[in-house]
């Protein structure tokens, strides 16, 4: 079983973030990348695990950006995978994003391609989904758990106000989140081995993006909070009532 | 034509559903067209009809057994039949576990923009620009979309739910689904009864290591209860295992957006605020005037959980109690 890993560089989650030229662009100095919490705890965590246990024969990685990128797709080559692949080309348009990545899939053959729930930049939680349906694959989303026997795939994630256990014959993309793995910290030998597992760029295939991003804005302030006296909860249930209009 | 997915539980349509189109009914005026809602598997005619009081004109309705058990596959390609039959230019579903899942395919196979999680309607005087979350809440984005079918998923309760007059007309649609289109099985599903799921929950009270454990947690739930909230909680409380998982909200757990968040005992850190800063009005109950939530509350009580938190639930009582 191959394994294609999504992993998507994302601002540290403590970045302070600021746009330029009139609010159209990302500020980005300063601001710390890395990987993307769910590409890098979970998804990462669990192709490297089912490496591990024998189940997996090849664990690779891939990330859509540009040269700035490298750092961060090195950083979880020191966690585990046997190489990365870089698709030479940025964008924020998920369709874009997803169909440089099932380009490079189709001609590779995987048998499970991991991603996380979501990028922590963008939000869309769209690409994994979106790559299944180019390459025709069956998608399970929210994974919270995954197991491997063979080439069925037991698969428990989130529903609305709940879970639900899947199964599904391989090939397969499956989106993960908490629950799926256990984060684990790169040690010294994983980060010399990282520096010499091969990286390969790839030109971007031909794709035209449908959508971008015009604008950006910065939500209002609150307006401060109104404090209120411990001694008088009947008053905050007052304002929550006539002048927040919630209960 | 604007379609929209409406899903429902046993034959009833989720309220976020009936949120969404009235979201597209609004950008339909907007557009001079019409509202079609697709409708899938055992529902009764008449609740299909009843969405005529939120703006759909029609209904497509596609019938069949496996489309109890949940497909995006199938869902998709039920979407896609929709929009095609309909010759639709948007086509509308939710932000949530379903629409994550399904909206991303039928934008994929039609090459179509999608807007992923919209807090606003469609700007069409600047193209086709609509506003969504993004940097996990810390800021906006106007997404334009360039292609000529758009495909939106809404952020659920963005807009409120009002029902007006009208019933739409329901029409029976075969997407020629095939086995292919099932192959993902649904094994075992387990809901916790009667509890309001998180995600759908307009109150929401919140506890976090401010509480000190789990045998402290009924003082929460009182508070719950009497407002008929639902219970959440900060991630290190999820990972000592002093609630379950499902409950844990922030970057790394569940985003909501409810009309009012309670945070007890939480701190207030920014992964904490990335799920749930989006609620519209937040209360806070904290021991430490410096607690970073402050900052980010509405509302904001200073002391101790454990003697507060009885207090508002008496209140809140007493308020219930006038309001009958
Ligand atoms: C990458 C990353 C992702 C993360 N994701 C999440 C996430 O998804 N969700 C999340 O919640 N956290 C997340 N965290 C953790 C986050 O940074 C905080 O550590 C966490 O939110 C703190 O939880 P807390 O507020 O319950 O606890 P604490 O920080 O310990 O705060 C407890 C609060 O309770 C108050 N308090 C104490 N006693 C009382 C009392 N008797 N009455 C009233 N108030 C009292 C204290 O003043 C304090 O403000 C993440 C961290 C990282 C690095
Ligand atoms: N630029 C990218 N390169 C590789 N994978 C990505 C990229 N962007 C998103 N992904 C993957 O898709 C998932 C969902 O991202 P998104 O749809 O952007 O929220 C992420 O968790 C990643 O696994």
């Amino acid at each position: 079983m191959k394994i294609l890993v999504c992993i998507s560089q994302v601002p540290d989650t403590t970045a302070k973030i600021a746009f330029s030229d009139n609010n159209t662009t990302f500020n980005t100095q300063g601001v710390t990348f890395i990987i993307n919490p769910y590409d890098e705890w979970y998804a990462l965590v669990r192709a490297l695990e089912l490496k591990e246990s024998g189940a997996a024969t090849a664990v690779h990685l891939i990330t859509v950006g540009k040269a700035d990128a490298e750092p961060v797709i090195r950083k979880a080559l020191a966690l585990g995978g046997d190489e990365a692949i870089r698709i030479d080309t940025d964008s924020n348009d998920p369709y874009s994003i997803a169909a440089q990545i099932a380009d490079y899939a189709k001609a590779h053959n995987y048998d499970l391609v991991l991603c996380g729930k979501e990028s922590i930049d963008y939000n869309n939680g769209s690409v994994g989904a979106m790559v299944a349906e180019l390459l025709d694959m069956n998608f399970i989303g929210f994974a919270a758990s995954i197991d491997i026997a063979g080439n069925v795939a037991t698969v428990k994630r989130e529903i609305d106000g709940g879970e639900e256990t899947d199964s599904c014959v391989l090939p397969l993309v499956i989106s993960c989140q908490k629950g799926v793995a256990e984060a684990r910290i790169p040690n010294m030998r994983g980060i010399m081995a990282a520096r010499t597992k091969p990286l390969t760029v790839v030109a971007g295939a031909a794709v035209t993006a449908v959508s971008s991003i015009t604008a950006y804005e910065m939500p209002a302030p609150k307006s401060g909070v109104k404090m209120i006296s411990a001694d008088n909860m009947d008053e905050l249930v007052q304002l929550l009532h006539s002048e927040a209009k919630v209960i | 034509m604007i379609v929209v997915l409406v899903e429902h539980s046993q034959g009833v349509f989720k309220k976020k559903s009936l949120e969404a189109v009235l979201y597209a009914s609004h950008i339909a005026k907007e557009m001079g067209t019409g509202v079609t809602a697709v409708a899938m598997g055992n529902v009764t005619e008449s609740e299909m009809q009843s969405l005529g009081a939120y703006g759909a004109q029609k209904v497509l309705h596609t019938t069949d057994a496996r489309l109890d058990n949940f497909s995006s596959k199938a869902y998709a390609k039920v979407m896609i039949a929709a929009a095609q039959k309909e010759s639709a230019k948007v086509i509308i579903g939710l932000h949530d576990t379903t629409g994550k899942a399904v909206m991303p395919r039928v934008a994929a196979r039609l090459q179509a923009g999608l807007v992923a999680g919209a807090v606003g309607y469609p700007d069409l005087s600047k193209g086709f620009t609509v506003k969504k979350n993004v940097f996990s809440g810390k800021a906006f984005a106007f997404v334009t979309v360039t292609s000529d079918t758009k495909v939106i998923s809404l952020m659920p309760n963005t807009f409120p739910v009002v029902k007006g007059e009208g019933a739409a007309t329901v029409e029976q649609m075969e997407a020629g689904l095939t086995d292919n289109d099932f192959a993902v099985k649904v094994l075992e599903v387990s809901k916790a009864s009667g509890a309001i799921p998180l995600s759908e929950a307009e109150l929401v009270v919140s506890g976090g290591r401010g509480l000190k454990g789990p045998e402290n947690w009924h003082v929460l739930e009182d508070l719950a209860k009497e407002l008929g909230a639902a219970t959440a909680c900060s991630r290190p409380v999820a990972d000592a295992h002093w609630r379950p998982h499902g409950e844990h909200v922030g970057q790394t757990g569940g985003t909501i957006r409810p009309n009012l968040y309670i945070a007890i005992g939480i701190s207030g850190a920014i992964q904490h605020l990335a799920g749930v800063n989006g609620s519209k009005t937040i209360v806070v109950i904290n021991k430490d005037p410096e607690a970073p939530f402050f900052k980010a509350a509405d509302y904001g009580v200073l002391g101790d959980a454990m003697e507060i938190v009885p207090k508002l639930t008496e209140a809140v009582k007493k308020f219930n109690a006038s309001q009958n």
